[in-house]
């Protein structure tokens, strides 16, 4: 597809939803969102850009072939899980880290559980493109 | 045969020295028990194995299994020490001697275990192992079609069996067979455990109607022939028949069953035998018939019936062992076996003419043989028996065929005048010659000797019958009837032995029946496999999709029918305007989809069906779901309609004759998922789950959107196995697609 339209919409539009499904990934924790729909937001985008500029270019934006980025984000999520264990919890135990907490203000919380979102973040963008790149390049 | 090249190691190198030592040593460290077990003690060890399936190792060493552990060894070694010679030049020989020791393991096993369930493991090792060893000359069709017969019964058996220990394993509490406490025989679980055991055992010990594969089973080496397949893996059967006596033995089925078939069986094959014109192929029906006997002879289970058995175990494994190892020293000599051709052998092989002596003088059951002695008490059970005709004529008919049989094998061959052979006429090196001759020496040992063979036949036979027993064995005692029967036998089998090349000539007349029906049963089962194949595999996916949720239908109305769920109809009153909006917007997008002509109409309305679903999930408060639901379909549609592009129109010509049979299974899977959904309804919900995850999310895992907290925290572990097949299922679609890339794109 080479409309100009659909060309000159993508450049805006991929920023957008990749900031998007960053910020999807982000709020999870409290509100609708995650990991998973985070990586189809973001699959989203890449998508698009395969359809407006090919399949090829929609490699290169990636960088990173999307097989590679799906194992990898296994092997983020399964770390995750492992860091359960340094303590002595069992795996998958999520351990939390609340920078500058002071009494009535929690702070910065940063947790084990946010990597292993991030994880399925990968899987599911990775897994995702790499069906889709697959499918155009063999249509 | 084989191999009968030249062996310049010493031995067959160093595998072959394992090979022989393996074994020998084993031998001699279970001969420092036979004291201890000849004064009446069982040994017990037990090792954990498997705990949380309550299987042990333990080990179970009394009269029974130290005579087979004893035969296993001992004739394991003389085999493999004849192997090094006869197979040493063989460039496979290697895989041999590792195919014969893992089932010289599997066979110790088998004899050794106290836990069903790692015998039932043993008992496979032998099986899988004697495949290996059948199909060895696995570039000639009928060793590897053989070896898969052999498989096959044995292996069909083998399940059978495994039933039946698990039956037991229900009835007794457990599998240990040193804790099965008294008989099982007034279990309600007794016939079906009777039958399977009863399979697993006849099939592996060649019974009637099973027998045809171990005569196949002789496409094997020689050595294995002498091994596998007279004196050790077919009397896995007997043994296990011998070692559940005292749980299922003693009822009316247990003698019926072993007394028809043993006999059947024994008088079958020794018919056969006769028949025969390769002389290996004599020895292989000789073996059925030692096979039938014993278990017929079980069957009778009385004291005296229990003593003639073991007795005759030991008689026979040293006679068949050592006359199948003369065989391979014939063939390997002259370069035949065929029994109409070999004759005057005995100037040339006198070492050969031994052993193939003694060994048959004990075969037919001649004084002063061990043989001897295990006829006579084999008569001697017999007259006492409760089927006394049955049994008594059984083993008469058979031991008067086996009289004529062990002339054609090891007299006939030998003397007259010498024909031509293929090969001159030439004595086996040492290594072939010990081992039948030291075992025909054993039957001429043990036959003057008898009470030598009381330490093992004592508590063999106290072991089978699950209580001491008094037994005296004897050479000669004083003329009575199981001495005259013994004389008449004798007069019978020279008869027969005389007039053999013309029963020969009649009894290859008759067609034969077993074997052809395996071809035919397993012709059968390739055509029905074939049919079944092309009925579901038909290479269009729109079948494939059709009978899945075909099944997926069937199964949920069996479902619905077998619970008698009665749904339960809502009220339509309180469904609001959004509501009826939403329901109509699916059953557009639905109608739409199914009625269009256009493949890409028809996406895109699948497209508003997916959508009006997000909205449902909307208005139920699920925003997650929703939207994830909404993204999915978009991807959906997208990718769909990638791949649509290059698809051509609808024939719509086609689609009216499918239209129909799509409708039906449209309307069925809709039914019966709307059945389902409404009668879940009426189950009240459990919230418990829901109000601890309502009240656990935010204290503990420090998160308000609970579907999210559950998925990356409370159940961080099924997500992990989740993206886990998501990733595989991305990388299994790229390899299917780029597999059938065509090779210039």
């Amino acid at each position: 597809m080479t409309s100009l339209i659909v060309r000159a919409a993508t450049r805006l539009l991929v920023g957008l939803l990749l900031m998007f499904s960053i910020w999807m990934l982000l709020r999870g924790h409290n509100d609708p969102g995650g990991g998973f729909i985070g990586g189809l937001i973001g699959a989203t985008g890449f998508i698009l850009y395969a359809i407006a500029h090919g399949s090829k270019a929609a490699r290169e934006a990636l960088r990173l072939d999307p097989q590679t980025i799906a194992v990898s984000g296994l092997a983020v999520a399964f770390l995750a899980g492992l860091a359960g264990l340094i303590p002595g919890d069992a795996i998958f135990t999520g351990q939390w880290l609340f920078l500058g907490a002071t009494e009535g203000d929690k702070g910065l919380p940063l947790s084990t559980i946010l990597v292993f979102d991030l994880g399925v973040y990968l899987v599911v963008l990775g897994a995702v493109l790499t069906l889709v790149f697959a499918l155009e390049e063999e249509i | 045969m084989a191999d009968h090249g030249s062996n310049s190691r010493v031995l067959g190198g160093p595998a072959g020295w394992i090979s022989i030592l393996l074994p020998l040593s084993l031998f001699l460290w279970f001969l420092q028990f036979l004291p201890a077990i000849a004064a009446g003690e069982v040994l017990v060890w037990q090792i954990d194995w498997v705990p949380s399936l309550g299987v042990s190792l333990g080990i179970l060493l009394d009269g029974l299994s130290l005579t087979f552990a004893l035969l296993i060894t001992g004739i394991g070694a003389l085999v493999t020490l004849f192997s090094s010679s006869y197979l040493g030049g063989h460039i496979h020989y290697t895989r041999f001697v590792i195919y014969l020791l893992a089932f010289m393991t599997g066979m110790l096993g088998l004899v050794l275990s106290d836990n069903l369930l790692a015998l039932f493991v043993f008992w496979e090792v032998t099986t899988v192992s004697s495949y290996l060893l059948i199909g060895f000359d696995a570039d000639l069709a009928k060793a590897r079609r053989d070896a898969l017969q052999a498989l096959l019964v044995t292996g069909i058996g083998g399940l059978a069996f495994l039933a039946g220990i698990v039956l037991i394993g229900i009835a007794s509490g457990g599998f240990s067979i040193a804790a099965i406490e008294g008989s099982l025989a007034d279990h309600p679980l007794y016939l079906p455990i009777f039958l399977l055991v009863v399979a697993g055992a006849f099939t592996k010990s060649a019974q009637v109607p099973f027998h045809f594969w171990l005569p196949n089973a002789m496409s094997a080496p020689t050595p294995v022939s002498a091994y596998l397949h007279s004196a050790t893996m077919v009397k896995g059967g007997v043994y296990l028949l011998a070692r559940l006596n005292p749980s299922l033995g003693g009822t009316d089925i247990w003698f019926w069953t072993l007394v028809v078939f043993g006999g059947v069986t024994a008088v079958f094959a020794s018919v056969l035998a006769i028949r025969q014109t390769d002389i290996k192929q004599v020895l292989a029906y000789t073996t059925l018939m030692a096979l039938g006997t014993l278990v017929m002879f079980i069957g009778v289970g009385s004291d005296y019936a229990i003593e003639a058995a073991m007795a005759f175990l030991m008689v026979h494994s040293f006679y068949k062992a050592a006359l199948f190892l003369m065989i391979g020293i014939v063939d390997h000599g002259t370069g035949t076996r065929d029994a109409t051709v070999l004759r005057g052998l005995g100037r040339a092989m006198p070492f050969t003419m031994l052993a193939a002596v003694l060994a048959a003088l004990s075969m037919a059951g001649l004084p002063p043989m061990f043989g001897f002695v295990g006829k006579e008490f084999l008569y001697k059970a017999a007259l006492g028996a409760p089927a006394m005709l049955w049994v008594t004529g059984c083993i008469f008919v058979a031991s008067a065929l086996m009289f004529a049989a062990g002339g054609i094998v090891a007299f006939r061959p030998f003397t007259g005048n010498l024909a031509k052979t293929p090969v001159t006429p030439h004595d086996g090196p040492w290594p072939m010659l010990v081992g039948p001759i030291l075992l025909g020496l054993f039957g001429l040992a043990f036959g003057l000797m008898p009470d030598w063979a009381e330490p093992l036949v004592r508590p063999s036979t106290a072991a089978v019958l699950g209580r001491d027993a008094e037994v005296d064995l004897y050479l000669f005692k004083e003329v009575n009837a199981a001495f005259l029967l013994s004389l008449a036998t004798f007069a019978v089998g020279f008869v027969i032995y005389l007039i053999h090349p013309l029963l020969r000539v009649g009894l290859a007349r008759v067609p034969p029946l077993f074997d052809p029906g395996w071809n035919r049963g397993m012709d059968g089962v390739a055509a029905g496999t074939h049919g079944l194949t092309a009925l579901i595999q038909t290479g269009r996916l729109r079948r494939y999709i059709f009978v899945t949720f075909m099944t997926l239908a069937f199964a949920l109305g069996a479902a619905i029918w077998r619970a008698d769920l009665t749904p339960e109809i809502p009220a339509l009153e309180d469904l609001r305007v959004k509501h009826w909006a939403v329901l109509i917007f699916i059953l557009a997008g639905a109608l739409l989809t199914a009625f269009t002509n256009s493949r890409m109409t028809a996406v895109a309305a699948l497209g508003v069906v997916g959508i009006g679903v997000a909205l449902v999930f909307i208005i139920f408060g699920a925003p997650d779901v929703a939207i994830t639901q909404l993204l999915v379909e978009v991807l959906q549609v997208v990718l769909v309609a990638v791949a649509m592009l290059k698809l051509p129109n609808l024939n719509p010509e086609y689609i009216r004759t499918i239209r129909g049979w799509d409708l039906a299974l449209a309307v069925t899977l809709g039914v019966m998922t709307t059945v389902i959904l409404l009668a879940v309804m009426t189950v009240p919900l459990d919230l418990r789950l829901t109000e601890f995850f309502e009240v656990t999310s935010v204290p503990e895992a420090f998160g308000r959107n609970i579907v999210n907290v559950i998925l990356v925290d409370f159940r961080a572990l099924d997500t992990f196995g989740e993206i886990a097949v998501i990733a595989v299922a991305g990388l299994g679609a790229y390899a299917l697609l780029r597999g059938t890339r065509r090779p210039n794109p």
